[in-house]
């Protein structure tokens, strides 16, 4: 299967007043054709930045190292009237807040056919008959009649379908969406992924879903990526990480989730402690904090994806984590030098 | 979970709160009524959890707001520990009001940026126990922060210098001073990471343990609600759905609603999504301004017929403990999850 996107060692900083924040610290993944990569992370571990940084959208006081590649084609630096060709066109994504991802002051209808006739030439009712078809195959009542619509006269789901449509006017290569069914209700939520899993049978686009929602990433995805503090943690096969994680943070988000399908626990496992502050990211492991499995090599030296199981990778010290403690590389650390959250869960 | 003490804490009694829209022009215009809550009755006992779920726009939150006295009813009851709410105004509601406490959704919104910690958590003891000496408020404070695992030496710092996570428990901590009977959480836990979600959750469920409190937790996160809730309430449109015990809610839903919103809910484990038949509802929520009439979930109901259209579907008793608003009410014909 050919690479649609290679990122190699991709990094985003952002200048601040305060001095430099690192939002992505090289990261390395290839999408392949027709394959659903899931990115799952909490807020700020980076996930939205890594595909603003590769789809030239980063703020102004951002900047990107490292490389990422659109079929051998280097994004990374490339000129905007360059990058314009490309984006929308053979890559195309699809933001959370569809208010603002589409223009308030222009009708639907101009909103789609703008597109069409920036990146394939089409004009007038060629394009006017494409957008229809579009909206059409997204499933929205009343097409014709949605083109001459504002956003702000559709409700949320709506507007969330026409995202999704014009993300896919131009048959693109790679859609990337970003918490594509994050600001929408349950039932709205469950049009959006039926749909979204319709158009990946339909369509041959690699997707890459950026969420932080673990329910979504199941019902849609191959691949998942699981990253914090800027890193990948763990990266596999969709059952791989669910149902054997191999990272201590993976399996603590997957079991501080309550569930329908099972017993009523009486507490749920919390991960203890704050997501990490990226200015202040520790030398070690950035999740080196909230370990429960916590020794000393964590806090010296960061640990890189090595392959855990076949396919499926890890960056932890852990040998595994169904014996952590029989670990042979663990040396406890003293427990006066472990962050209070922590030791509160050691001496619990 | 603890166990359920039998004395009624709150009646709520046909609550309804109408805001007055202006619909038309100005001079010719007429004010049409938006039932945000169209008519909803409930109990809670003392150290219960109702869940109350529905999505943006059903009314969920209104409904706690009206609880508290903080929008006024358009008419009904709520009456707290015996006492009718709606008639009280001035020093007798503020009264009443130590008792019903809220935590907002926002966690940081709901914190006043130039307060310290220590004067957000101690600010309901200073009108509450006016006489209370500065040093005893302080350690009252101080003492409340660690059980809601704050540090104490934080006392004075201000709410920017916190996470989403402990700004929730400074506002936990805001409504837990005054010994409160009953706490209405709305969405305590949305704004938060999955990973804090779960600190908070059990945090809520400790202090209720401790203390017996009576939550209302209102949330659109269905699993959420099944592990927090004793009771489950569904709203739609303003009104009552379905109102049972969490464990006959969630195994037999007996509305299409319920059914749909259960069945909706995305679950972590590749192969039972992947295999899942998922009752998809058509369209979007109608607008309050405009609810259909008959039973107000018609237009996307799976189950309507002529008479949904023709008549409003009475909240009835189905089965022990289990009411439903439904002319079509039965069992799911598929498996949900």
């Amino acid at each position: 299967m050919a690479a649609v996107l290679e990122v190699r060692d991709l990094q985003v900083r952002f200048a601040t007043p305060d001095g430099e924040v690192s939002a992505v610290n090289g990261v390395s993944f290839d999408v392949n054709e027709s394959e659903c990569v899931g990115i799952v992370g909490e807020s700020g571990s980076g996930k939205s930045q890594l595909f603003m940084a590769v789809m030239g959208l980063l703020a102004k006081n951002g900047r990107t190292l490292g490389s990422a590649k659109y079929r051998g084609t280097e994004l990374v630096g490339m000129p905007v009237d360059k990058l314009n060709k490309i984006r929308g066109d053979k890559i195309a994504m699809i933001f959370q807040d569809s208010m603002t991802g589409l223009t308030p002051h222009l009708r639907i209808g101009r909103q789609m056919t703008e597109v069409l006739e920036e990146h394939k030439g089409m004009g007038g009712a060629d394009a006017r008959a494409r957008a229809l078809d579009m909206l059409n195959l997204v499933r929205i009542p009343e097409a014709a009649r949605r083109l001459n619509q504002y956003p702000h006269e559709l409700s949320g789901g709506m507007r969330q379908r026409v995202m999704i449509a014009m993300a896919l006017l131009c048959e693109p290569e790679l859609l990337i969406a970003d918490e594509p069914t994050t600001a929408l209700d349950v039932t709205v939520q469950a049009q959006i992924l039926e749909l979204m899993a319709d158009l990946k049978r339909v369509t041959k686009a690699a997707v890459v879903l950026i969420t932080h929602d673990l329910g979504t990433v199941a019902g849609l995805c191959d691949k998942v990526q699981v990253m914090y503090g800027g890193r990948f943690m763990e990266t596999g096969d969709v059952r791989q990480i669910f149902y054997k994680p191999q990272h201590p943070y993976t399996k603590g988000l997957l079991s501080s989730m309550p569930r329908l399908t099972e017993d009523r626990r009486t507490t749920l496992y919390a991960i203890p402690g704050q997501p990490p502050n990226l200015q202040r990211l520790p030398a070690g492991c950035p999740f080196q904090e909230r370990c429960e499995f916590v020794h000393q090599r964590c806090v010296d030296e960061l640990p890189l994806l090595q392959e855990a199981r076949p396919g499926q990778f890890k960056a932890c010290h852990l040998e595994s984590l169904e014996h952590p403690v029989d670990d042979p590389t663990r040396a406890a650390i003293p427990a006066e030098a472990m962050p209070p959250v922590i030791r509160d869960v050691r001496t619990a | 979970m603890p166990p359920v003490e039998n004395a009624e804490l709150l009646r709520v009694q046909d609550l309804k709160v109408h805001f007055p829209i202006r619909t038309g022009g100005i001079v010719f215009g007429q004010y049409t009524p938006l039932k945000a809550v169209d008519g909803v009755s409930f109990s809670l006992k003392a150290g219960e959890t109702l869940g109350i779920v529905g999505e943006s726009g059903c009314g969920k939150s209104t409904l706690g707001r009206g609880i508290l006295q903080l929008i006024k009813p358009t008419d009904g009851k709520v009456v707290f520990l015996g006492n009718e709410m709606t008639s009280m105004a001035g020093e007798q509601l503020r009264a009443q009001r130590q008792h019903m406490q809220i935590v907002f959704q926002d966690p940081l919104a709901s914190l006043n940026p130039r307060m310290t910690v220590g004067d957000i958590i101690a600010e309901p003891l200073t009108v509450f126990f006016p006489k209370m000496s500065v040093a005893e408020r302080k350690a009252k404070v101080k003492a409340l922060m660690a059980k809601v695992g704050l540090l104490p030496q934080m006392i004075n710092r201000y709410p920017h210098e916190f996470s989403g996570g402990q700004c929730q428990r400074i506002g936990i901590a805001r409504a837990m001073i005054v010994d409160p009977k009953m706490v209405i959480c709305d969405e305590p836990v949305s704004a938060l990471d999955v990973s804090i979600q779960a600190q908070i959750v059990n945090l809520l469920m400790d202090l209720q343990q401790e203390f017996g409190l009576s939550l209302l937790f209102i949330s659109h996160d269905l699993s959420v609600v099944r592990h927090v809730s004793h009771r489950v309430m569904v709203l739609y449109l303003g009104k009552v759905m379905e109102i049972a015990s969490r464990d006959s809610i969630y195994a037999e839903p007996l509305h299409p609603y319920t059914q749909a919103l259960i069945s909706a809910v995305p679950i972590p484990d590749p192969d039972l999504e992947k295999n899942k038949q998922r009752i998809v509802l058509g369209g979007d929520l109608p607008s309050p301004m405009n609810p259909p009439s008959g039973c107000v979930f018609r237009t996307r109901c799976p189950r309507a017929t002529d008479i949904c259209a023709q008549v409003v579907p009475k909240l009835e008793e189905k089965a022990p403990g289990h009411q439903v608003a439904c002319h079509h009410w039965g069992p799911p014909a598929q498996a949900l999850v």
